[in-house]
């Protein structure tokens, strides 16, 4: 199988991360390892790094994983989450400067396509550059 | 290291403890300029930081204060997890590398506020916790032997805390809210501000 590039998505609330993960299978089918986590460590609206950390490993592919965020310390959180990660994994993994719904749809779309990780990324960003 | 168990164990337990104290607090002028979360998040964090109190109490300073900084990361849940967390992991770095206190607080404490402010991606004067901390840095290094030191923390704090009124936030949720920011007391600043306290006072308490 070829590996493609993973998604992560990380939401204050995991009713949102999981919506969002549904829409991504439904349009781009499962070859697309999608991850989802949301809810902070006592499951009240936030982020958990430790989630993060398990959300990326279940998403992980050789060629990396791409992280959506909504708000502020879900960003936060998913550098944080990034950095306490095995050094050799530490450089596939990005956090992206996008919008979470439609960022993870489109992250997702190219990743189907067997993209790089730099390429996943940058389709997921044009949304924001717009 | 001349930092002893006991102190060490007295001082985290006062700080984790002013805050827990304080989350209603902490809680509400989140709720005015932010997503109401500061106080409860604060509280999960040093409720967990406590719970470790005896292992952190046995460590070395430097590991000890990684340890509360990973804590911090792994409850907090918002923001501020990482934001404070950061701050004592690095502390813990930077005497990891030969550092010792009190006598290198100055470094030490300008490698945590320094870790703080990367890793916000802010700088002073955007209405965040580090309007807290750059001015105590300021006061540690310009108050350096003065035995009222710990004093000139408190009052430091005091004041720089009062000074995040009128600013507008430019980082962290209260972004969002643009002028409607101004008038109100920064949860983080506020937070910070409770933990120099609770530090000073310790120490003071010991001396």
């Amino acid at each position: 199988m070829n590996e493609t590039v993973g998604i992560v998505i990380v939401s204050h609330s995991k009713d949102i991360a999981k919506g969002t993960a549904d829409m991504v299978r439904q349009m781009v089918g499962s070859e697309v390892k999608v991850a989802f986590c949301g809810g902070n460590p006592d499951g009240g609206l936030g982020t958990s790094v430790s989630l993060i950390i398990d959300a990326i490993n279940n998403a992980w592919s050789p060629k990396g994983v791409v992280i959506l965020v909504d708000l502020g310390g879900a960003e936060t959180n998913s550098e944080m989450a990034v950095e306490m990660l095995q050094p050799e994994q530490r450089n596939l993994v990005v956090v992206c400067n996008a919008p979470i719904v439609e960022g993870a749809v489109m992250a997702a779309t190219e990743a189907a396509g067997g993209s790089s990780l730099d390429e996943v990324r940058a389709v997921a960003e044009e949304l924001s550059a717009g | 290291m001349s930092v002893q168990p006991e102190t060490l164990k007295s001082v985290v337990k006062a700080a984790a403890e002013q805050v827990i104290a304080c989350a209603p607090e902490l809680t509400a002028l989140d709720q005015a300029i932010g997503d109401g979360d500061h106080g409860a998040n604060m509280k999960r964090g040093f409720e967990a930081v406590l719970g470790k109190l005896d292992a952190i109490g046995a460590q070395p300073l430097d590991e000890a204060l990684k340890t509360i900084g990973k804590t911090l990361v792994m409850t907090v849940g918002g923001a501020s997890g990482p934001l404070y967390g950061t701050f004592f992991m690095a502390a813990g770095d930077a005497l990891s590398q030969s550092r010792s206190l009190p006598e290198d607080m100055v470094e030490v404490f300008a490698r945590a506020v320094g870790a703080v402010s990367a890793r916000g991606r802010s700088q002073a004067g955007e209405k965040t916790m580090l309007d807290v901390l750059f001015p105590v840095l300021e006061t540690l290094k310009a108050e350096a032997g003065n035995p009222a030191l710990l004093d000139c923390v408190r009052v430091t704090a005091s004041e720089a805390v009062k000074r995040t009124v009128p600013m507008q936030a430019t980082k962290g949720r209260a972004a969002f809210l643009g002028a409607r920011s101004v008038g109100h007391v920064d949860p983080g600043a506020r937070s910070s501000c409770v933990l120099l306290h609770a530090v000073c006072n310790t120490l003071e308490a010991r001396q």
